[in-house]
């Protein structure tokens, strides 16, 4: 289980998350990828914090948690994120009936 | 060691076997469900690189807040059965996550990474595992950190101090950007009946997270 295996593992999720966010029609499917991406991003991180050697490593050990807090600032903007795509998606189906995203064209034009 | 091995590739199967079924799968409540099943194996792998303290916020954060309300919004709208369907894209879409992993792949074998000295290893998992557990003089014994200052030095470092100490502007702008999309997502889940009805309710809802 070396560093960059991963960093393999958490490439994989990402680029599943990328296909699914761009190939999905459906708002709440696009929003699962999208949490799918965000987790690969704070695997990577961790993985990061606790492999590599950061700098300012030799004046303050608590440097090695920055990539775990780089995570945590992660996880507070995709809770954020998530409540504001559901608040969209719930205003988009009481307007148009459907959470497919081809029907979101009030903005087109 | 093989022990590890064997824990990790089940997680990482497990959580690349579900993420497909996330993107896969027709029924979008089972895929909201298999989402539940991708945040905890990441937990487990956050265990795997000693950040205990992030795989509890994942479970909690992720498994338990944002799942549920991902599967409020499932069943909330209605085209649950045939709702997860491929758009024109797919081929393009396949092509260029496959290009990127490729490349992800050969950027993260190919690169010389500067790893954490051996001398430096104990000690930095000591320090990041004392973000949840107390680190008390007995266990640093233990660890064979036996110095005082060493000790303190230890015990100082954690992920609050970080948070309240280094990162305490992003730690600030993230709670007010937090409260600006709780305000954001209540403005637009409200209904549009009261005082003013009609076409004028759009303008006016669509301004007041600014006044706010």
């Amino acid at each position: 289980m070396s560093f960059e295996a991963f960093l393999i593992v958490s490439a994989i999720l990402f680029c599943i998350g990328l296909y699914g966010s761009l190939a999905r029609s459906n708002f709440l499917a696009v929003l699962m990828s999208i949490e799918l991406m965000f987790n690969a991003v704070n695997v990577t991180l961790v993985a990061m914090a606790k492999y590599l050697a950061p700098a300012g490593l030799q004046d303050d050990l608590s440097v090695v948690l920055t990539g775990q807090v780089f995570a945590v600032f992660i996880i507070t903007v995709a809770a954020a994120e998530i409540a504001l795509g559901l608040g969209i998606v719930f205003a988009m189906y009481r307007t148009n009936e459907s959470v497919d995203l081809a029907d979101a064209t009030q903005l087109r034009n | 060691m093989l022990f590890q091995d064997i824990v990790f590739w089940l997680l990482s199967l497990v959580a690349i076997g579900a993420a497909l079924g996330v993107v896969l799968v027709r029924d979008l409540f089972r895929a909201a469900l298999l989402l539940v099943v991708v945040f905890v194996a990441v937990a487990g792998l956050f265990v795997m690189l000693s950040a205990e303290f992030l795989a509890v916020v994942q479970v909690l954060i992720y498994a338990g807040a944002i799942s549920v309300l991902i599967i409020f919004a499932v069943m909330l709208t209605r085209d649950v059965q045939q709702g997860n369907l491929p758009n024109r894209l797919q081929f393009p879409a396949v092509l260029f996550a496959s290009l990127l992993l490729a490349a992800v792949t050969m950027a993260a074998v190919d690169t010389q990474w500067e790893f954490l000295p051996e001398s430096q290893q104990g000690r930095a998992e000591l320090v990041q595992t004392g973000a949840v557990a107390t680190l008390t003089g007995e266990t640093l014994a233990e660890s064979g950190v036996t110095a005082p200052e060493e000790q303190a030095e230890l015990q100082e470092a954690g992920l609050a101090d970080l948070l309240i100490g280094d990162f305490v502007l992003p730690f600030e702008a993230v709670s007010v950007l937090l409260l600006a999309a709780l305000i954001g997502a209540l403005v637009l889940v409200r209904p549009r009946t009261g005082p003013d009805t009609g076409s004028s309710s759009g303008p006016s809802t669509g301004s007041s997270p600014g006044d706010g």
